[in-house]
């Protein structure tokens, strides 16, 4: 199986890997997949208080090379976006910009799943009204 | 750019230069069938078939009238299975066979379930061998067949065949075995260890893809199987079909080399895959090999990095290196190593694996390589894995409601 040249890159080269403190009330953490699973993400968004944008994104995936992609990308779209533009990527997204194979579309699934996982805790966390709901496509 | 480094010898090996340079001739100079009886094109032909089964038989110390030419392992799996419970269901309609075993008799073994045949699929132990009153406790009245791969394709771990084969003696039911991935690479005697039929192929010893053989006891039992495929009634009627003719004399020719290098490759390859090995427990956390390390096949290693999902780190050097994982990303099912998961392993560290099958042509330079280059993916996976951080954090992993998907 033949990877495009954007999930190589975003593979060998992962945008945005690491840890925001998950204390913190303006960060949201999602956390989805299992270890039985073979796929982990932890996706974690920074909401500026005062513009209401997401100034800034982390992750860490544990997951086959087009997991770790799709959730390097991720990343690389939340920020700069709002809470509803966010809120509003969709997975086929993910799937066309890295030219994911059919067997890896869950790994896009899981992105998408993690990025809502992330709002909907920063929302809880401040009280605000959870305006996303996680995919049931698994 | 550097150079490939192939590890991936279970799957298939390189064919011997060597190999290649006798096949060459049966192309286009000899090129007769060798079921032609009327003309020197078809006695050419048939003379190389003969001095290739001899190769082969002289290989497991067994008559030449002992080898039927298959198309390969799968075929050779095929027709021993559900051509013995063709031949001797009227005996009884029960085979007993592992659950490690290769797919060609788990499906096979499934069929057969299908045509009114029972199997019975038996665990292993955590170290991937079975247990043997395990075994003996699963034969009944209508018993006719045991099943049991030499060695493991994902492991390399050797089952105790000797004792097996009395075990089957006892009890008066055939042994067969699937010894694909050891003839060749260590000394396979199916009649000292009482096995009746065996499966093994060219291109898991350095020759060519597309041949394979079954061992078929002539004598004490004499073991008879029913065709899978009709025709000529080539093969003393038991495999129809105009015979490979370079194939099988690359076949043999291999085979010779073998006889001739295998003690010598095993010995070099054992330390090989030792320094592999070792390496990675010396200088990685957290790394499980599998399967049983004494008994199991000189030239493989399956290692679990924990905490590491096998494709990705494989793709962090599959430019340069092949090799295998237990992976569920490296099939389309999605499920983890069926091998893996019946020694016991959590389906977390079935992930996790990497199987290393080392060859005749690997070099020590290519093993150094190799260390240096998968302890660094492993490190960069390990960077990125976010179970990784909690590991290292001291958070019970078992404690975490996962989002099971």
């Amino acid at each position: 199986m033949a990877y495009s040249d954007k999930l190589l890159d975003h593979f060998k080269n992962p945008r945005n890997v690491g840890t925001l403190d998950k204390d913190s009330k303006s960060v949201g953490t999602g956390l989805v997949g299992a270890p039985e699973c073979g796929d982990v993400m932890r996706l974690q968004i920074e909401v500026d208080d005062e513009t209401k944008t997401i100034k800034d994104a982390k992750f860490k995936t544990f997951g086959c090379g087009s997991a770790i992609a799709s959730s390097s990308l991720a990343t690389e779209w939340l920020k700069g976006k709002s809470i509803d533009e966010a809120g509003s990527i969709d997975n086929m997204a993910i799937v066309e910009e890295l030219a994911l194979p059919p067997v890896k579309i869950h790994c896009s699934v899981l992105a998408e799943d993690a990025i809502k996982s992330a709002i909907k805790d920063y929302q809880e966390k401040n009280g605000l009204e959870v305006t996303v709901t996680e995919s049931s496509h698994h | 750019m550097t150079k490939k480094i192939y590890l991936d010898n279970n799957a298939t090996t390189p064919c011997d230069p060597r190999v290649v340079q006798k096949m060459l001739p049966y192309f286009h100079e000899i090129s007769g069938n060798a079921a032609s009886r009327n003309h020197p094109f078809g006695w050419q032909a048939e003379e190389a078939v003969d001095y290739a089964r001899g190769q082969i038989a002289d290989l497991i110390e067994v008559d030449p009238k002992e080898i039927i030419f298959t198309s390969g392992a799968t075929e050779a799996d095929n027709l021993a299975l559900k051509g013995v419970f063709e031949m001797y269901k009227r005996k009884g309609n029960h085979i007993i066979t592992l659950e490690t075993e290769h797919k060609a008799v788990l499906d096979s073994c499934k069929k057969i379930e299908k045509m009114g045949g029972e199997v019975t699929y038996l665990p292993v132990k955590n170290d991937g061998i079975v247990d043997l009153e395990v075994l003996e406790k699963a034969i009944k009245d209508n018993t006719i067949l045991v099943s049991v791969m030499y060695a493991n394709n994902e492991t390399g771990v050797i089952q105790p065949m000797k004792e097996i084969g009395e075990i089957c003696k006892k009890h008066g039911v055939l042994f067969f075995s699937d010894a694909v991935q050891a003839v060749g690479k260590i000394p396979v005697k199916p009649k000292e260890l009482g096995i009746h039929i065996m499966a093994f192929t060219a291109h898991k010893m350095y020759g060519p893809k597309g041949v394979g053989a079954l061992f078929v006891n002539r004598k004490n039992p004499r073991v008879k199987v029913t065709a899978q495929m009709d025709g000529g009634g080539h093969e003393r009627g038991m495999r129809s079909g105009t015979m490979n003719v370079p194939g099988i004399v690359g076949f043999g020719e291999a085979a010779a080399i073998a006889k001739k290098e295998m003690a010598q490759d095993a010995e070099r390859l054992s330390k090989l895959r030792d320094k592999l090995e070792q390496a990675f427990l010396d200088s990685v956390e957290e790394v499980y090999p599998n399967g049983n390390r004494e008994n199991r096949m000189p030239h493989v290693a399956n290692i679990s990095f924990k905490h590491v999902e096998g494709e990705g780190l494989m793709m962090t050097f599959n430019q340069t290196i092949a090799l295998s994982s237990g992976s569920a990303c490296t099939s389309a099912s999605l499920e983890p190593s069926y091998v893996l998961v019946a020694l016991g392993l959590g389906d977390d560290l079935a992930h996790s694996s990497l199987r290393f099958s080392l060859g005749r042509f690997n070099t020590e330079e290519e093993i150094d390589a190799v260390i240096d280059m998968v302890s660094k993916g492993v490190q960069h996976m390990r960077d990125l894995s976010p179970i990784w951080e909690m590991y290292k954090d001291g958070v019970d992993l078992e404690s975490i409601e996962w989002s099971e998907h």
